[in-house]
């Protein structure tokens, strides 16, 4: 899937604040393992909160889930199909 | 489950509960959650820890008292407003003049909320038997790591009129401190250990992986980790019925997540690791009074001597 760029690079900027990881997210692939890098459970739930501010959607309860915020080509994907459906 | 069956289960615990007042082994204080002990409830409770000692005792475990308040500052430490703040019972005094004191009074008598007219003090009740314990071990474990055993009062905000569901409730928790593979072998050895200790006593039991109650839509994910990775089981007791068990006791592992917020170290310098376990004392003395009957004297001789009763 294609990921619209500006919706990547906003996706990434909410990744640096909220994460919580140490290593330079620019030198990352986008399909790294977030958790791996140390990003927390904890972490991963200000995150969401995070993009549904940044991009004023709501996740749903079936989309809580570990596999959709675990690299940032997911939590994109995930982000631009809410953005479709929501906004 | 379906709004009857919430009806149906909320009826059957105040019914029960109900019971267990008019025949005077617990004392209504007026408040859901909240509940006062007869002599043979008192009996039972020490019975139960004296049962669990006897286990406790083979692991040679450290018996360690702390009060049923927690410094605030270890809440915000573990982070425990970030994933528990529907469940904190926080603790404010008045500190104010005289000018303060007569509003205080004023709200008071009208039956207003007061709780403008107090401050933050510097205390929490306690909500988990175990966290005052972390930050005393701060440093270097003795080489095999340690075991601790404690007793304590906690409180946690779910006003229910489920019997079984107290908010200011019995904890006995063991703690172990060490490595990996010792933390590890020792909760899975309690897995049987406690699920044995609860089928001696006459309880239909089941053991299952759990989750804590995580606040919020965020936690969903912070449950499903938990499960994923299988860091809490619980013994889960019939007492209203099969599709609705209650947790008598759990066991987690918390990985490094205690070391690594107060520098406990393994004698090789890495972080260690600490895994608890807890009996929920109430729960127990509820299912065992669902199940063997409100007349303890009556109990099957087995359950009784089990319990040194």
């Amino acid at each position: 899937m294609l990921i619209d760029d500006n919706i990547l690079k906003r996706v990434k900027q909410v990744i640096i604040e909220f994460s919580e990881i140490q290593s330079d997210l620019t030198q990352l692939s986008i399909h790294d393992n977030l958790f791996n890098l140390g990003m927390s459970s904890r972490a991963s739930v200000s995150l969401m909160m995070g993009l549904e501010a940044e991009f004023d959607i709501e996740f749903p309860d079936e989309m809580l889930r570990k596999e959709v915020f675990q690299s940032i080509a997911s939590i994109a994907e995930a982000v631009e199909s809410l953005c479709l459906i929501q906004n | 489950m379906t709004d009857i069956n919430v009806a149906d289960l909320s009826f059957k615990q105040e019914q029960f509960k109900q019971q267990l007042f008019e025949h005077q082994l617990l004392f209504n204080s007026g408040v859901d959650g909240i509940v006062g002990r007869s002599t043979q409830i008192y009996e039972l409770v020490q019975a139960l820890h004296q049962m669990i000692d006897a286990e406790s005792k083979k692991d040679g475990a450290l018996k360690v008292s702390f009060p049923p308040v927690v410094p605030r500052e270890l809440l915000r430490q573990v982070g425990y407003m970030d994933n528990f703040p529907q469940l904190c019972g926080s603790i404010h005094a008045f500190t104010g003049n005289d000018l303060d004191h007569l509003a205080l009074q004023n709200a008071v008598k009208k039956n207003e909320d007061w709780s403008q007219h107090l401050s933050q003090t510097a205390v929490t009740l306690t909500p988990a038997g175990c966290y005052p314990l972390y930050p005393t071990l701060a440093g270097k474990l003795p080489e095999h790591g340690a075991v601790y055993d404690l007793c304590c009062y906690c409180f946690r905000h779910e006003p229910s009129n489920d019997p079984a569901r107290l908010m200011s409730f019995e904890m006995r928790e063991n703690i172990r401190v060490g490595s990996a593979e010792q933390v590890q072998t020792w909760r899975t050895g309690w897995l049987d250990r406690g699920l044995a200790l609860i089928q001696n006593l006459g309880l239909s039991v089941v053991l299952d992986t759990a989750s804590d109650p995580f606040f919020g839509r965020g936690g969903w994910m912070m449950k499903a980790n938990q499960k994923e990775l299988a860091l809490k089981f619980e013994l889960l007791v019939d007492i209203w019925g099969k599709e609705n068990p209650t947790a008598v006791a759990s066991f987690n592992y918390h990985q490094n997540h205690f070391s690594h917020l107060f520098g406990i170290f393994l004698d090789n310098g890495d972080e260690a690791h600490t895994a608890c376990l807890g009996f929920g004392i109430d729960r127990l003395v509820i299912a065992l009074l669902k199940t063997h009957g409100l007349e303890i004297k009556n109990w099957p001789q087995s359950i009784r001597t089990q319990l040194m009763l």
